[in-house]
C-alpha cells in the first residue's frame, strides 16, 4: 500500500524488459546466482527464517505460555534466573511467550491479506491484461477510482465493523490491497499474450480462462512474488496501527503491533514490554525489506 | 521585562488537562465529567459546590424546606448577573427547568431531575403542558420547587449542570445558537471565550460574578487530549498543572520522582461485572456466587492496576450520605483457597466440572484497564474449569449490546450523581435501564420503592440496607473494587482538596510560582 | 490542459458519490449508535434525540436527505461537538492539518531527494551507508513509537522543544509532529531518488554529457535531476493521502486539533455526519493533490502528454 505507484513505476520499468521474465530457465538461474551474491538479501534470508522457525518452534522450548499469570511475578524486569527471561507484563504473564505468539500473529494476519490481495489482484489484472479492449479498460478505470479513495478511512472504517475478528479484518484489508498487483500483472500480461506459445495455445482450441489460468498466470510468478515480499512489512506496519487505535487483537491473543502499542505507554516505567517486541518487529521488517529489494535486483539485468 | 510579562500572564491561567472533547456548552446536552468541569466553572446553580463537593449556596443566599419535604423555595442572592450585565432571574431557573424536561430538547441526562414533580411525565410525553413542571418563580427572586416525594438528596442534586439556569432573553432571542462560543453568556464564576475542537476550552474570569473578588485565578484552558501518557509527559514539562487521569503504570514512578503529586483519593464509584440472569445457567445463584467468590479482588487495586484500589464486597460504596455502613458480603474475610474450595463445590453442585466446564464470555470495553482486570480474573476463573472467552468492543458497541441485555459477563462501572446509596441500589431495580444483568427481584424493587417514600431518614437508610443484602447474598452482580479519583496536581496549585465526587471547581484555586 | 483538470475532476463526482453511498450505509452496519454510552439514556429520551436528528426515518429517507443537504453545501450536524457543524468542524481543524501536513510533505521532498542524491553519489561508501541507516529506521519503525521517543527525549530530557499543543503555531511546536509525520515519506523518496538516480546515471545521454568533459556537480543537476524525479513524483499522489493517516496518529500523541484526530473520535462514537464529512473533505483534497502531482508527472515526462 504505502508507494503503491511508486513502486508501480519501478515495477513496471524494471518488466518492460522483463518480457525476458519468462521462464528461460538460464535467466532464472542468474537471478538466483545473483540473489546469492547479495548478502544483505541472503543474511536476511537466513535472519528471516530463524525468526520464524523461532516463533514458531519456540514456545515449546520455555517454561511459559503466553496467557497463563505468574502471580509471583508482575512488572518484573528481565532477567536469566527468574525464568522470565524477557520479564512479565502487568497481568504476570512471560513476554518471551507473548513476543513469539505475537510474531506468530503477526505473519499470519500479513500472509493473509497479502494471499487474499495477491488472488484478487492477479486474477483481476490477468482477465483485464488478456480479454483486453473496453472490458481493459472498464477494468483499470475502476481501479483508478479505488486509487482515489482515502484507503485509510475505509480501513477504520471496516474495522468499527469487523473490530472483533482480526483475520477477517486482515481478509478485509487484503481486499483493498490489490490495486497495485492488478495493475503490474496487467502490464505483464499485455507483453506475455503476444508471445507464440500464447498464440499456438489460442489456435489448439483452448479457451479464455484455461489460457489465463494455465499459461498466463504461472510465467507471472516472478513479478508477483516481488510485490508481495514487499506487501508482507506494510501489512503488518498497518497492523500495528490499527493496534494503535485500539484495534487490536482480542486478549489473550496478541501481536507484535499490540505489544509495541502497549509497550509504548510504559517505556520509561517498564522498558522491557517495549524495546523485546520492537526488536522483532524491526528484524522481521528489515529482512522482508532487504529480501524484497534483493529479489528486485536480482530479477532486474541491469546493473543497480 | 517581557519574560516578566509571560511570566505573569502564564501564572494567573491554570492549564488542565481535561480528557474528551466537550459535545456542547449547553447544560443540557452534557453527559461526561470533562463536561462537567467546565460547565460549572462557567455556570451555578442555586447550589454549588464547596473544595470538598458539599453542597453550599450558589445562586441562591438561603433557601426553606417545608415540613413534608415536598416544597423548596430558594431566594436568589442580590446583584446575580449574567456576563452580559442582565440580572439571573427566577424565571430563567423556571425557562432551564422547563427546557429541560421539554422532550425536544432531548437533554440525555434530564432523568437526574425527575424528583421534581411532573418531570418524568413532561419528559416522556405523558404531559403535554410544559407549565404543570413543579418549579415556579414566586417573584424575580424566588423559586419554588414542588417534588413528588421527599427526596433527601434534592439539594446535592441541584449542583447537578441540570439544575444551572440559562440566559432566557438570550435564547428567546437567538435560541439554540446561543451556545456560540461568540453568543454565549454564563452565570459562572468564569465566562468561556474561545473554544477549538480537539485542542481546548479557555475561559476567563467574570468580573460580574458576585464573589469575584474571591475568585484568584483568571481564567482556565481545558485541554482535550485522551492519550493519557503524552498528557504525563506534557505535565511533566510544566505545560499542564492539572491531570485529570494518570497511566495507573506510571503510579509508581511519580510517588518516587514528583513525589505527592499524583493524587490519589476514594470516589464515589463502584467498578463491577454484571450477570446475564435471563441466560441459563446464569440464573443460577450458586453459578453466580462461585464466580464472584473466585475473584481475587485483593490482587486488583495493588497489582493488576498498581494505584491501590480497594477491593469492594458492598455494593453501596463507604461514605455514601444518608446510609449507615454498606452491608458486606459474609465471605469476604474467607482465605482465598477456601473461596476457590466452595466456588468450585457450588460450581460441580451447579453441574459443572473438568469434563463440562462452563463456558462464558467476558466483554469489556476499550480501554487499558479494563483490559487487564479482565485477562487477570479470566485467569483466576481458569483453574475452576471455567472457560472464558475474552470479547472487548469499543465503548459505543459494548454498552448497545449490554442495553439489548446481549452478554454472559460484562464490565460496568458506576460514578455517583448524587451523594445518596440509592443512586447504586437503583442500578439493580427491574425497571432501569441501567440494570444490564436484568436482575429482577420484585422483593427487592419493593424495598427500595418503599425506602424512598419514607421520610425518616434512620428508616429509609435501614430499608436500603435490606434491599443491599438481598441482592449481594443472591450475587445479583459482581461488585470488584471502589473507583479511586486519579489526578496530578503541581506543586503550584494551592487549595486543591481530594474529595468523593472529583469536583474541583477553578474558583476554589490559586496558583502560585 | 485546464480543459484535462477540468475533465479530471469532473470525473471524480461519481466516485464521490459511489464513497459518500459506501460510507453511509457501512457507517449504520456498524453496531452501536451515537447516543450510546457509559451512562444509558431512558428509551424516552432516546426517542427524543432520534427524532431531533432525523435518525427516526428510514435509512433510505435519512440518505436521501443527506444527499439532498450536501448538494446545497450542508455537511449537517455533528453528534459530538453540538456546538458546531461538521462544515465549521472542518475548517477549524483544515489550517492545523494542512499546515502539519504541508511542512511535512515540503520537508519529506527536499530531504528525500537530497539523501536520496547524496546516497547515489556516494554510492556504497559511508554517507551512503549512514543515510540507509537513517532512512531504513523510518521504515521499520511505526509512528506511534518514535513521538513518543522524541517527546521524551527532546521534550524531556534535554527541554529543547515543548512536548506537545499547538502553542499559537509556533515553529518549536510545530517540530516534532512534522519529524514524526514526515520520517517514513523521507525514507521512501529518498530510496526512489538513490534507486532511480544510480539507474539515470548508468544512461546513454550521461555516458555522453560525462565524455563531453562536465564535471559530476553539472551532470547531476543539469542533466541527471529532472528523469530522476520521476517516480518520485509519482510517489507524491499516494503519498499525500498517508501523509493523511500519518496525521491520525500524529495529531493524537501531540494533542492538534486536526481533521485526522476528528475522524477518528468521530467513527469511534458513531458520529455519522462527522464520519462523512470527513471522508468527502479527504477525497476533495486528495482528487486535487493527484492533479497536481498529475500535471508535474506531465511536465517532467513528455511522453505522459501525448497520450
Amino acid at each position: 500500500m504505502i508507494f503503491r505507484k511508486a513502486k508501480l513505476a519501478i515495477l513496471e520499468s524494471v518488466l518492460d524488459n522483463g518480457a525476458d521474465l519468462a521462464p528461460g530457465r538460464s535467466l532464472f538461474q542468474d537471478a538466483v546466482a545473483r540473489l546469492k551474491r547479495n548478502k544483505a538479501a541472503v543474511a536476511s534470508l537466513i535472519m528471516l527464517v530463524l525468526l520464524v522457525v523461532f516463533a514458531i518452534a519456540g514456545p515449546w522450548f520455555i517454561p511459559h505460555n503466553y496467557e497463563d499469570p505468574d502471580w509471583a511475578a508482575f512488572r518484573t524486569p528481565p532477567s536469566l534466573d527468574g525464568g522470565h527471561w524477557f520479564g512479565t507484563d502487568q497481568n504476570g504473564r512471560d513476554l518471551l511467550a507473548r513476543t513469539l505468539f505475537g510474531t506468530r500473529v503477526s505473519l499470519l494476519v500479513a500472509l493473509i491479506a497479502t494471499v487474499v490481495s495477491v488472488v484478487i489482484g492477479v486474477s483481476y489484472g490477468a482477465i483485464a491484461g488478456y480479454v483486453g479492449g473496453r472490458v481493459d479498460q472498464a477494468m483499470m478505470r475502476f481501479v483508478d477510482i479505488m486509487y482515489a479513495l482515502p484507503y485509510i478511512l475505509f480501513v477504520i472504517l471496516l474495522m468499527v465493523i469487523f473490530g472483533r475478528n482480526v483475520f477477517l479484518l486482515f481478509a478485509a484489508i487484503g481486499a483493498l490491497e490489490w490495486l497495485t498487483m492488478a495493475r503490474i500483472v496487467r502490464g505483464q500480461t499485455l507483453s506475455i499474450k503476444q508471445r507464440e506459445y500464447i498464440e499456438a495455445a489460442r489456435a489448439s482450441g483452448l479457451g479464455t480462462t484455461a489460457i489465463i489460468f494455465r499459461h498466463i498466470v504461472p510465467n507471472l510468478v516472478g513479478s508477483v512474488v516481488i510485490y508481495a515480499t514487499l506487501t508482507i512489512p506494510e501489512i503488518v506496519v498497518v497492523e500495528s496501527f490499527l493496534s494503535y487505535l485500539g484495534f487490536g487483537i482480542q486478549e489473550p491473543l496478541t501481536s507484535l503491533g499490540t505489544l509495541i502499542a502497549e509497550g509504548a505507554d510504559v517505556l520509561e516505567v517498564l522498558p522491557w514490554l517495549l524495546w523485546f517486541p520492537a526488536s522483532f518487529l524491526v528484524v522481521l521488517l528489515l529482512s522482508l525489506l532487504f529480501i524484497g529489494d534483493g529479489l528486485r535486483d536480482a530479477f532486474d539485468p541491469r546493473d543497480r | 521585562m517581557l519574560a516578566l510579562m509571560a511570566g505573569l500572564a502564564s501564572a494567573a491561567t491554570i492549564n488542565i488537562h481535561n480528557g474528551g472533547d466537550p459535545t456542547s456548552l449547553d447544560p443540557h446536552k452534557l453527559s461526561g465529567d470533562w463536561e462537567n468541569r467546565i460547565a460549572g466553572d462557567i455556570f451555578e446553580g442555586l447550589v454549588t459546590e464547596d473544595t470538598k463537593a458539599e453542597p453550599i449556596p450558589g445562586q441562591a443566599a438561603e433557601w426553606t424546606v417545608s415540613d413534608d419535604g415536598l416544597v423548596y423555595t430558594f431566594n436568589l442572592r442580590d446583584g446575580v448577573q449574567w456576563s452580559d450585565g442582565t440580572p439571573v432571574t427566577a424565571h430563567d431557573f423556571v425557562f432551564a427547568f422547563q427546557r429541560l424536561m421539554n422532550p425536544e430538547t432531548a437533554a440525555v441526562y434530564a432523568y437526574l431531575q425527575y424528583s421534581i414533580k411532573n418531570a418524568e411525565a413532561i419528559n416522556t410525553g405523558e404531559v403535554a403542558g410544559l407549565n404543570e413542571l413543579g418549579v415556579k418563580a414566586i417573584d424575580d427572586k424566588t423559586v419554588e420547587i414542588t417534588l413528588e416525594r421527599p427526596t433527601p438528596y434534592f439539594i446535592g442534586a441541584l449542583t447537578h449542570y441540570t439544575a444551572y439556569p440559562l440566559p432566557k432573553h438570550l435564547l428567546e432571542e437567538v435560541g439554540d445558537d446561543w451556545v456560540k462560543i461568540d453568543t454565549i453568556v454564563t452565570n459562572g464564576p468564569y465566562t468561556p471565550v474561545d473554544w477549538v475542537p480537539g485542542s481546548h476550552v479557555t475561559t476567563v474570569k467574570n468580573e460580574g460574578y458576585y464573589a469575584a473578588d474571591d475568585v484568584s485565578i483568571d481564567g482556565a484552558k481545558f485541554f482535550v487530549l485522551e492519550d493519557e501518557s503524552a498528557a504525563l509527559k506534557r505535565y511533566r514539562a510544566g505545560e499542564f498543572d492539572i491531570l485529570t487521569e494518570f497511566p495507573t503504570d506510571q503510579f509508581a514512578w511519580m510517588e518516587e520522582n514528583l513525589p505527592g503529586q499524583a493524587q490519589v483519593a476514594p470516589y464515589a464509584g463502584l467498578y463491577y461485572y454484571v450477570i446475564n440472569h435471563n441466560k441459563p445457567p446464569f440464573d443460577n445463584a450458586d453459578v453466580r456466587k462461585a464466580l464472584s467468590m473466585s475473584i481475587n479482588r485483593e490482587v486488583i487495586g495493588p497489582q493488576i492496576l498498581g494505584t491501590g484500589e480497594l477491593p469492594a464486597y458492598s455494593w453501596v460504596p463507604p461514605g455514601m450520605a444518608n446510609y449507615a455502613e454498606p452491608y458486606t458480603l459474609d465471605w469476604k474475610d474467607m482465605p482465598y483457597g477456601e473461596k476457590v474450595a466452595e466456588a468450585k463445590s457450588l460450581l460441580a453442585s451447579a453441574g459443572f466440572d473438568a469434563d463440562n466446564p462452563l463456558k462464558l464470555q467476558l466483554r469489556y470495553n476499550t480501554n487499558e484497564n479494563h483490559k487487564r482486570i479482565a485477562v487477570a480474573i479470566a485467569s483466576m476463573w481458569k483453574p475452576l474449569g471455567i472457560d472464558v472467552e475474552l470479547y472487548n468492543t469499543e465503548t459505543k458497541v459494548h454498552y448497545d449490546e449490554l442495553q439489548r441485555g446481549v452478554l454472559d459477563v460484562a464490565r460496568a462501572g458506576w460514578l455517583a450523581d448524587y451523594n445518596d446509596a440509592d443512586n447504586f441500589l437503583n442500578l439493580l431495580k427491574s425497571t432501569v435501564e441501567h440494570n444490564y444483568g436484568r436482575y429482577n427481584n420484585p422483593e427487592f424493587d419493593a424495598l427500595v420503592d418503599k425506602a424512598n417514600a419514607t421520610t425518616d431518614t434512620a428508616e429509609r437508610a435501614a430499608l436500603l440496607h435490606q434491599a443491599e443484602k438481598l441482592a449481594l447474598d443472591e450475587s445479583a452482580a459482581i461488585p470488584i473494587y471502589y473507583y479511586l479519583a486519579r489526578n496530578v496536581v503541581s506543586p503550584r496549585v494551592k487549595g486543591y482538596e481530594n474529595n468523593a465526587f472529583d469536583i474541583h471547581r477553578t474558583r476554589w484555586l490559586q496558583l502560585v510560582d | 490542459m485546464l480543459n484535462y483538470a477540468f475533465r479530471r475532476l469532473l470525473s471524480t463526482i461519481p466516485v464521490l458519490w459511489i464513497a459518500i453511498t459506501a460510507c453511509f450505509f457501512v457507517l449504520r452496519l456498524a453496531p452501536g449508535g451515537p447516543f450510546d454510552g457509559e451512562r444509558p439514556l431512558p428509551e424516552a429520551i432516546k426517542q427524543n434525540l432520534a427524532a431531533h436528528y432525523n435518525l427516526d426515518k428510514s435509512l433510505f429517507e435519512q440518505y436521501i436527505i443527506y444527499l439532498g443537504n450536501l448538494l446545497q453545501g450542508d455537511l449537517g450536524p455533528s453528534f459530538i461537538n453540538q456546538d458546531f457543524s461538521v462544515a465549521e468542524q472542518l475548517l477549524v481543524g483544515l489550517p492545523y492539518t494542512l499546515i502539519i501536513g504541508g511542512v511535512a510533505f515540503f520537508l519529506s521532498i527536499v530531504l528525500g531527494i537530497t539523501a536520496g542524491i547524496l546516497g547515489s553519489v556516494y554510492r556504497n561508501r559511508f554517507p551512503d551507508y549512514l543515510i540507509g541507516m537513517v532512512v531504513l529506521s523510518g521504515l521499520v519503525l511505526p509512528n506511534f513509537l518514535v513521538a513518543p521517543v522524541l517527546q521524551l527525549f527532546f521534550g524531556l530530557k534535554l527541554e529543547w522543544l515543548p512536548v506537545g499543543g499547538w502553542g499559537g503555531g509556533a515553529v518549536s511546536h510545530i517540530v516534532l509532529p512534522v519529524v514524526v509525520l514526515a520520517l517514513p515519506h523521507v525514507a521512501r523518496i529518498s530510496r526512489l531518488t538513490r534507486g532511480a538516480m544510480i539507474e539515470v546515471m548508468h544512461s546513454n545521454f550521461i555516458r555522453t554529457a560525462r565524455s563531453k568533459g562536465l564535471g559530476s556537480a553539472s551532470i547531476v543537476w543539469r542533466h541527471a535531476l529532472k528523469p530522476t524525479l520521476t517516480p518520485v513524483v509519482s510517489y507524491l499522489g499516494p503519498a499525500a493521502s498517508y501523509l493523511l493517516t500519518g496525521s491520525l496518529v500524529v495529531e493524537t500523541i501531540f494533542g492538534l486539533p486536526g481533521i485526522g484526530r476528528y475522524f477518528i473520535n468521530a467513527a469511534l462514537n458513531r458520529d455519522y455526519g462527522m464520519v462523512l464529512g470527513t471522508v468527502v473533505f479527504y477525497m476533495i483534497l486528495i482528487v486535487v493533490l493527484n492533479l497536481i502531482v498529475d500535471i508535474l508527472y506531465a511536465w517532467l515526462d513528455p511522453r505522459v502528454r501525448s497520450r
